[in-house]
């Protein structure tokens, strides 16, 4: 049962990825979109804590880097949402208690886990901007997952806790899935 | 209910064990991946993973597609209207269609441009749309495309539309492929102004919005490029990965600095990196595949205009 819950949030982040490289190019700022599988790294932080999270950032962000229209160095999402996972889990305990510590919880990590991408990707010289434009992209990202979070913490939240639920939920499970 | 509280102390102890070796996987699939160069032992992995997220793209696009026209139908985005107003003085025929048709007209004006393209240059083209783009926050540039080797696609083939270059093939699956725009920071194009057919190297900067220019470093310190010279690419051996001829811009200015012993030609590119649908990949002559290959003679070029 365990496997298949992991199988299923590892569906949802495959479902978050394809969306916002498909859906959300269309509402783009200078490009820029909504980071929802880091969104949902911060659900599952705040839902499961920080180990269980810190091992879903690491695939999640495996999957972003290998998903098709990436190009950089693998490992570099990879490592920005293990640390995302981490920290927002040692968070948790007020994450849960009011929706707006939620909200600044996404926005910190979006503003970090972007941060850590683009500070790999200088060490690396892999793709890096001037810092200004640098700058300029992650107040983008930071805004956008800010906006969306109100949205989207409440949603994801109930799905992920509903994942998470105990193991004679299955029949409930399928509806959760094919809502999303 | 189902709020667990973590124990402290040895729980404590045992989620940073895991963040250690967490940390420890990702900096080795970042070393593995990045040491090895062209030839990445994650290259299977990627081509797993796209064999799945791929058609996944291709069939939301394929289903949010008259959304989001409808959306972009309705745009009034200060810079879109620039651009339009741009084009249609560039190209009075486009000018008519932007105004008055609609954008399945648009596209068929972006086929009929392709095939026109092939007749111009000699190329042949498989047609593909556009159907995922990387975002920013990943300072990369790069799109997916819905053709993959099942069209006869492969590695390092140029790719470029109605306008202009576009980019390369950069990783391919059997029913889609990246494309590295050459907007992106990591490519390189061999280029050549067109009045004195002096060559240089053409930069991305990595950016997409109305700053998207490319930076034209000359071979020859000499050369004074004029503003509104047109460079095309300058191609290389068996047209890997860029044919030459195509067209990518228009020189906008020069800047030198007494720093740098070379001169820098800022470029606008023709190709708008923002918008993007209908891209033909240059082919072999001869590619067979599940679509149709536009070539020279092969396609009557669309009707009376």
């Amino acid at each position: 049962m365990t496997a298949l819950r992991n199988a299923a949030l590892v569906a949802v982040v495959g479902v978050a990825i394809v969306f916002q490289a498909v859906v959300l190019r269309y509402v783009s700022v200078d490009g820029v979109v909504a980071n929802l599988a880091l969104v949902l790294v911060v659900v599952v932080a705040i839902s499961r804590g920080s180990q269980f999270a810190a091992a879903f950032g690491f695939v999640a962000g495996l999957m972003l880097d290998l998903a098709p229209p990436a190009d950089h160095v693998a490992g570099r999402w990879a490592l920005a949402l293990i640390l995302v996972g981490y920290l927002a889990g040692k968070v948790r305990q007020d994450a849960r208690a009011s929706p707006l510590a939620a909200v600044a919880v996404v926005g910190a990590m979006s503003f970090v886990g972007t941060s850590v991408f683009a500070l790999s990707g200088v060490v690396l010289s892999d793709g890096a901007l001037p810092v200004d434009l640098t700058l300029r992209v992650i107040a983008i990202s930071v805004l956008w997952d800010v906006m969306l979070a109100p949205l989207l913490v409440p949603v994801l939240l109930r799905l992920v806790d509903r994942l998470d639920g105990d193991t004679t939920t299955s029949p409930a499970l399928m509806p959760a899935l094919r809502g999303n | 209910m189902r709020r667990r509280v973590l124990g402290q102390g040895p729980s404590n102890d045992g989620s940073r064990r895991v963040l250690g070796l967490l940390v420890l996987a990702a900096l080795t699939v970042i070393t593995l991946d990045s040491r090895a160069g062209s030839d990445s032992p994650l290259d299977p992995l990627r081509s797993a993973v796209g064999a799945v997220i791929g058609p996944a793209e291709s069939a939301t696009a394929a289903v949010t597609r008259p959304f989001a026209d409808a959306i972009s139908a309705m745009q009034t985005n200060k810079s879109l209207r620039s651009d339009v107003a741009t084009l249609s003085a560039e190209n009075s025929r486009l000018r008519g269609e932007v105004s008055t048709g609609p954008l399945d007209r648009q596209r068929l004006a972006e086929l009929d441009g392709l095939t026109r393209t092939t007749e111009e240059t000699g190329y042949s083209l498989v047609a593909a749309r556009v159907v995922a783009i990387g975002p920013v926050q990943s300072f990369t540039r790069s799109v997916t495309i819905d053709a993959g080797t099942s069209s006869g696609i492969t590695k390092n083939m140029t790719v470029l539309n109605n306008d202009g270059l576009v980019g390369r093939v950069v990783q391919v699956t059997s029913s889609t492929a990246t494309v590295l725009l050459i907007a992106d920071t990591e490519s390189v194009v061999g280029a050549r102004l067109g009045t004195n057919r002096e060559i240089g190297f053409l930069r991305g900067r990595g950016a997409i919005a109305d700053s998207g220019r490319l930076d034209l470093e000359l071979v020859d310190n000499a050369v004074v490029p004029s503003a509104g010279d047109v460079v095309v690419t300058w191609g290389s051996e068996n047209g890997v990965p860029y044919v030459a001829g195509i067209p990518i811009g228009r020189v906008e200015s020069v800047t030198s600095s007494p720093r740098q012993s070379s001169r820098i030609a800022v470029i606008e590119p023709f190709a708008d990196f923002s918008a993007l649908d209908v891209v033909g990949v240059v082919v072999p002559r001869g590619t067979t595949g599940d679509r149709p290959v536009l070539s020279p003679g092969g396609i009557t070029p669309g009707g009376a205009r």
